[in-house]
């Protein structure tokens, strides 16, 4: 018998002990992951953009906006430079083909290496209610992008920005059907209150998470 | 912790038993760097040390949150980002977790989420959600080759269908431990296994028997802290005492606390009987102890080893309240 036949055997029977599981107990428990609806959750009467704003803020990442994606490259050199950072970057293929000729930043479309210093990301889409950030992995959006670098730059086009982690979940069931290997949410720069119960920014992730808002 | 050869003392927050000046301790040991007592700078060298792990290892192992059953996902919560590097560099994943942590749909875990973070750290959401899927697609640049989940059951299909069964739906926030008036002063090691705190007091004994964390049970004030901030209502003050009630049916209780119980219950059945005892038994224990008017030993009795008790005033409660009443 296997680990998992002897669990599967102990469950059913500490059943035995509880009413048997009928066939209107088995449709409700499959209607439920069928129709997944949305749990309790906080009032949420908010405008979406000013709230994903107020909360990026408050998950100390910097907002800045721009009113098309052909000046998303100049509002991140102007980020970089006013920031005192290195004018390269390691970037999504969506980004890196952007103009960036002259606006003195090298951008490469490529896998993140440990030493990477910026990376730029787009995102699926963006949550008002926490000020997050769902990106999806694929081969032309990988994860590491967002994860390696000291500083993550990300573009949300703001007509991508939803509610909450529920209305994320419809859209990507909508347009892509099944999950890919990695969903990261990201709300702000990676932290720790490990030593002394201290938060500091920029554990292990990145120590700046900068948001562009592309308002077209 | 790895470094100081010590178990995690909370469970979300695994080295808050250590000061600043500890942590450079063991970098200045382990590390051979010269000694700094920044936090920033130590949070710094820690990321620079173990990056080099991240980037290097061949298996990252993880826990996982939650497991849903709708796509098969594992979902970690984290702020450092430990658990997005456990699973995006290494070429193998293994996630770990308990069977209890399956929920039904993305939805489901999108609420739960909300009660985790808030009572874990006060946080709306925490830095970083993740939802592994399976290894490394076709054509991705990053992801490991292989995942594999190990569902752990030790122990917990035994609290199915039992009156324990409440504690199955704890999702491991530290709310408990954070509120109670015990694990504050006796922080998490005290406990001697995995889950501290409330939660620990109740689970350890179903894990690895009743017999075997004796005192854990009773190493409560039963004030109810712990019941009412738990985000998912486990009534751990109720399970405590069952589990006293427990040790007591099975007659686990040792046989001088018995023989006392037996005693005292004999005592306190007879009035008369009763206001003797307690007159004679409070003016010994007033003569014992000394000036100061604490009791510094008491024979067989580990309790005094730490601390004093303070002598009785010499007179029981029911002489003081006739005197009272007369004047």
């Amino acid at each position: 018998m296997s680990a998992r036949d002897s669990i599967f055997a102990r469950i059913r029977a500490a059943r035995a002990a509880l009413p048997a599981m009928d066939e209107t107990e088995r449709a409700a428990i499959e209607g439920r992951i069928a129709l997944h609806p949305i749990g309790t959750r906080p009032a949420m009467d908010w405008p979406l953009v000013p709230r994903f704003r107020e909360q990026c803020v408050r998950m100390s990442s910097t907002v800045d906006d721009v009113a098309s994606m052909a000046e998303v490259p100049r509002a991140i050199a102007r980020f970089l430079a006013a920031t005192k950072l290195p004018m390269r970057a390691v970037a999504w293929p969506e980004i890196a083909q952007l103009d960036w000729n002259g606006t003195g930043v090298t951008v490469e479309a490529r896998a993140a290496r440990g030493d990477d210093l910026v990376g730029i990301t787009g995102t699926f889409l963006a949550v008002a209610e926490t000020g997050t950030l769902m990106l999806l992995s694929s081969p032309s959006t990988p994860a590491a992008t967002s994860l390696l670098p000291e500083t993550h730059i990300a573009v949300v086009p703001q007509g991508r920005i939803v509610k909450a982690m529920e209305e994320a979940w419809a859209l990507t069931r909508s347009e892509r059907g099944e999950l890919p290997r990695a969903v990261n949410f990201v709300s702000g720069p990676s932290r720790t209150a490990d030593i002394e119960g201290q938060l500091q920014l920029g554990a292990h992730g990145p120590y700046r998470v900068h948001v562009v808002v592309v308002t077209e | 912790m790895q470094l100081a050869g010590e178990k995690p003392s909370h469970i979300i927050a695994p080295a808050i038993h250590k000061s600043r000046d500890d942590v450079a301790d063991l970098f200045v040991q382990h590390h051979k760097t010269p000694r700094k007592t920044d936090i920033g700078e130590l949070t710094m060298e820690a990321r620079k040390f173990l990056r080099e792990h991240f980037l290097s290892g061949e298996m990252g192992i993880s826990g996982g949150n939650f497991l849903i059953a709708e796509t098969g996902s594992l979902m970690l919560v984290t702020n450092e980002g430990n658990g997005r590097m456990t699973t995006t560099l290494p070429r193998v994943h293994v996630a770990i977790t308990g069977i209890e942590k399956v929920l039904p749909t993305l939805e489901d875990a999108s609420c739960i989420l909300r009660l985790l973070t808030r009572s874990a750290t006060g946080q709306s959401i925490s830095n970083y959600v993740t939802l592994n899927t399976g290894p490394k697609r076709p054509g991705d640049l990053d992801g490991p080759e292989e995942m594999h989940v190990i569902i752990v059951d030790a122990g917990r299909t035994g609290l199915l269908g039992t009156d324990m069964q409440e504690a199955l739906r704890c999702i491991r926030c530290g709310a408990c431990m954070n509120h109670c008036p015990v694990y504050q002063n006796i922080g998490g090691h005290a406990y001697g296994w995995v889950y501290p705190g409330p939660i620990g007091s109740v689970l350890t004994p179903n894990y690895i028997g009743l017999e075997n964390a004796i005192d854990l049970p009773n190493a409560a004030t039963l004030c109810n802290q712990c019941g009412v901030v738990c985000p998912v209502k486990i009534p751990l003050p109720d399970l405590m005492r069952k589990l006293r009630e427990k040790q007591v049916d099975r007659g686990l209780r040792p046989w001088q606390e018995r023989l006392g119980l037996k005693l005292w219950a004999w005592v306190a059945k007879r009035p008369g009987i009763y206001a003797l005892v307690t007159r004679i038994a409070a003016r010994v224990g007033r003569s014992v102890g000394g000036a100061d008017r604490m009791i510094h030993r008491l024979p067989g009795n580990g309790w005094t080893e730490g601390r004093d008790l303070p002598a009785p005033a010499g007179k029981t409660f029911r002489e003081l309240y006739a005197e009272r009443k007369r004047s």
